[in-house]
């Protein structure tokens, strides 16, 4: 009953201002295909705008999307949220724009573009996407978990913007899923290199702005189907179910 | 008072952007959250910061800032120095940390907003 599916959950679209334009969908599912990924995650910054276009141009290919955002707290710590449904995921930026304060400079921080399945412009998001929401790091991740969402904190070996480098330490009883790994750590390592990551489980991801880095780093799910309840049982080591880092 | 002045009396490294020394700072902000600063910060500001990601240089255009101080002795990344020496800010390193540093800043005459 279980299948394995090798997974890059943090992939950006040319919709983060730092996400390089041609990462549309038509080239994010042909070199995830390319990869042998089977499944991807889409998370622009503080916004969700791309996922139903990549969606669609990955129907009918061996490939499942899920979609998902980084959002930024108030602490300007990164997490990744991860649904099964879109209804949710648009609830959530609801959230998250409501509380996302400014303008974007295209200038200074890069063009925010929204694409249908074709590859074809659609808009310009004119929100601060690049900036922190007014959100407490532990509401973020209530608000994820209380909408069933998947809530992992963005590459805690990386200085910027990951909750060690920003906070110094995990606080204890936030409600994680998993802490991701995408700097330089290798996953056997993690735990002697930071300690801080005990007692949570890792999961390494691309977080790609560029179409070469998709699946440069990935992690198999081995699960009964792949949905986001399954990844956190799997997350768990429930019954079966684990959790294989791709290098 | 120009950056040059700053940089000789506090034995600041630079960075980047050698050739935008000679820019006036107006005045100075300190702090380590991005939104902070993008609220805060005024133009021709000098800014004291420990972070050494590339978006510091994105907000340093944005707000049209003098320039970048790192504490610390920590050594921007190389995205950031490429960023800042294609965009023209001019980043300065100190060994001192965010409180020594401001203090000795305030001391040759520069002010925040009050």
């Amino acid at each position: 009953m279980w299948k394995r599916f090798r997974a890059d959950l943090h992939i950006h679209t040319c919709l983060s201002p730092c996400g390089n334009l041609s990462m549309v969908p038509g080239v994010i599912v042909e070199e995830a295909l390319r990869r042998g990924l089977d499944a991807i995650g889409i998370c622009d910054h503080n916004a969700a705008e791309n996922v139903p276009a990549v969606r669609k141009a990955a129907e009918k290919k061996r490939i499942a999307v899920l979609g998902g955002m980084e959002i930024t707290s108030q602490e300007e710590v990164h997490v990744l949220a991860l649904f099964d449904d879109d209804e949710k995921l648009f609830e959530l930026q609801e959230k998250v724009y409501e509380n996302l304060p400014g303008l974007n400079d295209e200038e200074a921080f890069g063009e925010q573009v929204v694409v249908n399945e074709n590859d074809e412009v659609t808009g310009l998001n004119t929100r601060l996407l690049i900036g922190a929401t007014n959100l407490p790091l532990d509401r973020i991740v209530e608000t994820i978990r209380s909408l069933s969402g998947l809530a992992i904190a963005s590459h805690v070996d990386r200085e910027s913007f990951g909750i060690i480098g920003q906070l110094g330490f995990v606080p204890e009883g936030l409600p994680l899923d998993a802490l991701e790994l995408s700097g330089e750590t290798r996953p056997h390592e993690a735990r002697a290199l930071l300690p801080q990551v005990s007692g949570f489980p890792l999961v390494t991801f691309s977080d790609a702005h560029y179409p070469e880095d998709i699946g440069k780093r990935s992690t198999s799910f081995r699960v009964a189907e792949l949905e986001i309840e399954e990844i956190r049982e799997a997350l768990l080591g429930r019954e079966g179910r684990g959790v294989f880092f791709e290098e | 008072m120009k950056l040059n002045e700053l940089v000789r009396e506090l034995e600041m490294d630079v960075k980047s952007a050698v050739q935008n020394l000679s820019r006036e700072v107006s005045g100075g902000y300190a702090s380590d959250l991005l939104s902070d600063v993008m609220a805060h910060a005024d133009k021709d500001y000098l800014w004291v910061t420990l972070q050494i990601h590339q978006n510091i240089v994105a907000v340093a255009v944005l707000k049209e800032l003098a320039g970048i101080v790192i504490v610390n002795g920590r050594q921007p990344e190389q995205e950031t120095l490429a960023k800042a020496e294609s965009e023209g800010v001019p980043i300065l390193g100190t060994q001192l940390a965010t409180f020594e540093i401001v203090g000795r800043l305030y001391g040759l005459g520069l002010r925040g907003r009050m």
